[in-house]
Formats: C-alpha cells, structure tokens, sequence
C-alpha cells in the first residue's frame, strides 16, 4: 500500500486533505464520540489513578524524620516540631519521647512534582492524590498548612493492587 | 418616499459616501465571519470544540470579544521604528483589501464601480499590500520583521506572475477585462469557464493561497523561525488591521476567482431575470466554498521551504500558466 502510494504524485496531499475533512465531519456530527477534549470547568476529566495531582499527607503516620525535606529538590517542604513527653507505662520507668508535628507546609509554588518525598517517607505518612484544583489568585496562598495537607489525604485513592498489574 | 431615496442616491456624493460606508462595514463582518469560520472549522478538524463560550452559544462573539480585546491594548511603537511608515503600513494593507471589494460584480448592475479594465486594477491594487508588508518589516527596526517583510516581497513577486498569467486565460476568452463583463461572456458561453480553465483556475487559486500569505506558503509569518515576521512589533488595533486585512483578502480574492472561473453571480439553471435577487446569494456561496477550501488547505498542509516556494512558482506555475495562455489562444481562434 505505502509503496504504490508514493508512485502517485499528488496522493500524499489527497491523502492529508481527506484526514482533515474526515475528522471535520465526524467530529460535527459525531461530537460525543470523536471529539478529543472536554469542556473543561462544565464536564471534567476523570484523572488516572496515580495522576501527581497533589500530596497528601497523614499526620499520624509522620515521626518528624524530616527525610522528605532534606530530599526535596526546591526546598518547598517546611517542617518544625518538637518532642513531647510520655509518662512511662510502668511506675519508675522510664520517659517516653514522642516526636510531634507543630508545621508541615509544601510550597505548591515551588513544588516540581518529583514526588521524591512520598518516595523517601519510611513511616508512609505522604501520598499522591489525583486532585488537580488548587489555583489561588496570590502566590503566598499556594503554601499549604498541615491541616491542608491532611483534608487531601481524604482524596486519596486506593492503590490499585500490585498483583492484578501483570 | 422611494423617489427621494433615488435621488438622494444619484448625487455623486451622497452615493460615495453609502458606497464608502457599505465597503467599511463589509470588510470587517467578513472578516469577522471568516475568521470565526476558520477558528471553528480548524477546530473540528481537530477533533477540538473551539470557542465556545463567548457570546453564550458555539462562541459566536468570540472575534467580536478578540476585536475588543485588541482595542485595549497599548499602541506600542519600537523606539528605533521609522514612525510614520509604521503607522501607514497596516491602512495601506488594509486600503488594498477595501480596493479590491470595488470591482467585484455581486450581481448584475451591483457593484461598487465596474470598471472596463476590472481585472487589471484588482491585480494592480491587491500587490499594493505587498508594499504595505514591505514598509511594516522595513520600518519595524526589527530583524525578524526585515526578514518576514523581505520574504513576503520575494514571494509575491514570485507569486503575482502566475496570479496575472492564470487571470489572462479567462479575459483571451471573454474578450474584455471588466469583470461584469467576463461573467456575462459566461451565462453567454452558457458555462463556467472551469470547465475549459481548469488549470487556469488551480494556478489562481494555489497563487492566491500564496499571495494571501497563509499556510502552506506563510514563510513570512513563519513562527517557528522569524516569530511573526513582518506582524513582530505590531500590536493593538495596527495588529487587527493586518488580521482584518488577510481574513477580508481571502474573501475577495475568493470572489474574484468565483468571478472568473466560476460563473460569478450567475449559476447555470437559474433564470436570468431572478439574478437580480439570487445573484449576490450565488456569489457569496460560491465565494464561502472557495474560502473553505483555502482554510481546509491551511489546515491540512504544512509550510514550505523558502527554495521549495520559488522554485514551484517559477519552474511549474509559471510555464503551466504560459502553456495554458497558448492553448486557450489557439482554442479561441481555431474553434
């Protein structure tokens, strides 16, 4: 087919010409099935899976490591806490140190979504969530407090099993 | 009521200033209309949707809401432009697409002027915005616009050859160069002249796709190399009157070769005396092909090599037009 094409001068721009009108017409009459984007902020588009929307994180899973923010190629992840005492479980023993979370920002502003961070957390306390609609009208606003960052976990899809994904 | 309206009309000026006046808001509603058709047509070959919400339904303000956008902006002239020819270039590209409107019989006795050398002063006229590209890359102090304005008068030189020789076949066979003219030497030969110019006609119509500027011959323009080639430093309402300029061009040009090869206002079948009503009809429809046509090539087509262009306009369209001269020559003396 390709070969006998080329000996037709002229048949390569029939060819061009008939794919654009072809598609013109499919997509007028057709537009439910042919067309290739949607209206966007009327219809949205159901993200895959594991889209890099945004990170969520758990605050319960998080021990303060700040592995992630050492990791973090744009510096955008802020962390601060401090370590509270735990009354020992049996009398005389001793004082138990518990490590809590008083600031956990990711600057959206400067986050590359590399997703290093959810990588490196060894406690599991960072995840993706598909989510994609944070645009603020001032850049300051794209900091995202710890208790931000936990409303996403609630967006958070369910991974989809390992085993079924040969 | 009616008398006073025919004689309002018969002085010399009042006529000119309606003709005037019709011309102004003519060239802007196609141009509005073309561009629309073109932003929407693109996008369903595309399989995309296009403008949609401007004007609530399919978009339909969307050149309306553009047009008062370019109105807003800033009216910036480079530090080192040559002023004066940077303000006139964008009219006079603009003047020579409402020139071009003159000539071009809608129907019989309806046309702006009918000139007896019709076609002659259309082609005169419609190169005069080769030198108002000329003077917006020469007076941009910008060497893309040079380049864009450089390339744009090698290739309508290279262009306007054939354009004039695809033209002569259908003047050596209506025997005059007025348009009106050469419409009714159609209804007389009782066909359009395609039929016997057909390369004629697709010389015509692959030089006025280049004349135009559009893709797939928009070396001038050509973003990807020379960021808008002679349109650079224009923006604001200069920029919208390039915009106007080529969306109104291709439905004059498109006019024009209606005009010559396809019959005009007439359209075999319809009874003479109804051409009066149905002969503008007949002409824009004919006019809004050929333009679809142009905008489904612009579509499809991707741009050309500078060497490639000239070479196809003075190695192929140029003899082809001069072979198609001596045939119909020797057609209209022998038969």
């Amino acid at each position: 087919m390709t070969t006998t094409d080329r000996t037709i001068p002229g048949m390569g721009m029939a060819k061009g010409l008939w794919v654009t009108i072809y598609t013109m017409f499919r997509t007028i009459f057709r537009p439910g099935k042919y067309l290739a984007t949607v209206n966007y902020p009327k219809v949205k588009e159901q993200p895959v899976p594991r889209a890099r929307g945004v990170i969520a994180l758990d605050q319960e899973a998080c021990t303060v490591c700040m592995l992630c923010a050492r990791s973090c190629p744009d510096w955008c992840i802020y962390i601060e806490g401090h370590k509270e005492e735990q009354p020992p479980s049996t009398p005389g023993g001793r004082v138990k140190v518990r490590s809590t979370l008083d600031r956990f920002d990711i600057d959206y502003a400067l986050c590359m979504y590399c997703g290093i961070c959810v990588e490196v957390c060894p406690f599991d306390a960072l995840f993706w969530s598909p989510e994609y609609e944070y645009s603020e009208t001032h850049m300051g606003e794209m900091m995202h407090d710890m208790d931000r960052l936990q409303d996403w976990l609630l967006t958070v899809p369910e991974n989809p099993s390992l085993e079924n994904q040969g | 009521m009616s008398q006073f309206i025919t004689d309002l009309f018969s002085n010399f000026w009042v006529s000119l200033a309606g003709k005037l006046l019709l011309a102004a808001l003519v060239v802007p509603l196609v141009g509005m209309v073309i561009g629309f058709a073109e932003m929407k047509l693109s996008a369903k070959m595309q399989a995309r949707v296009g403008p949609y919400f401007a004007g609530g339904r399919w978009g339909w303000a969307q050149l309306i809401a553009d047009g008062v956008k370019f109105f807003q902006k800033e009216d910036l002239i480079p530090v080192e432009a040559d002023k004066p020819v940077f303000k006139v270039a964008p009219v006079l590209v603009l003047v020579s697409t409402v020139a071009l409107l003159v000539v071009i019989p809608f129907g019989p006795d309806l046309a702006f002027r009918d000139l007896s050398v019709g076609i002659f002063f259309a082609l005169a006229i419609s190169s005069l915005s080769t030198v108002g590209i000329l003077m917006a890359g020469w007076s941009s102090a910008n060497k893309y616009s040079l380049m864009g304005g450089l390339r744009a008068a090698g290739q309508l030189i290279a262009y306007e050859l054939p354009l004039v020789l695809a033209v002569v076949g259908s003047v050596i066979l209506a025997g005059t160069m007025s348009l009106s003219g050469i419409v009714e030497a159609q209804i007389e030969a009782g066909y359009p002249y395609v039929i016997v110019q057909f390369i004629g006609f697709g010389i015509f119509l692959v030089a006025a796709l280049a004349e135009l500027t559009r893709i797939p011959f928009d070396m001038p323009i050509a973003e990807s190399e020379l960021v808008m080639g002679y349109l650079t430093e224009y923006s604001g309402f200069r920029f919208l009157f390039f915009f106007l300029a080529e969306f109104a061009n291709m439905f004059s040009l498109s006019a024009i070769a209606s005009t010559l090869f396809l019959g005009g206002y007439w359209l075999p079948g319809i009874p003479e005396d109804t051409l009066v009503y149905a002969g503008p009809i007949i002409l824009l429809a004919k006019t809004f092909l050929l333009v679809f046509v142009m905008i489904w090539f612009r579509w499809t087509f991707p741009r050309f090599r500078e060497d490639q262009l000239q070479s196809i306009a003075w190695k192929w369209l140029i003899p082809l037009a001069l072979v198609n001269i001596a045939a119909t020559a020797v057609f209209k003396v022998f038969l």
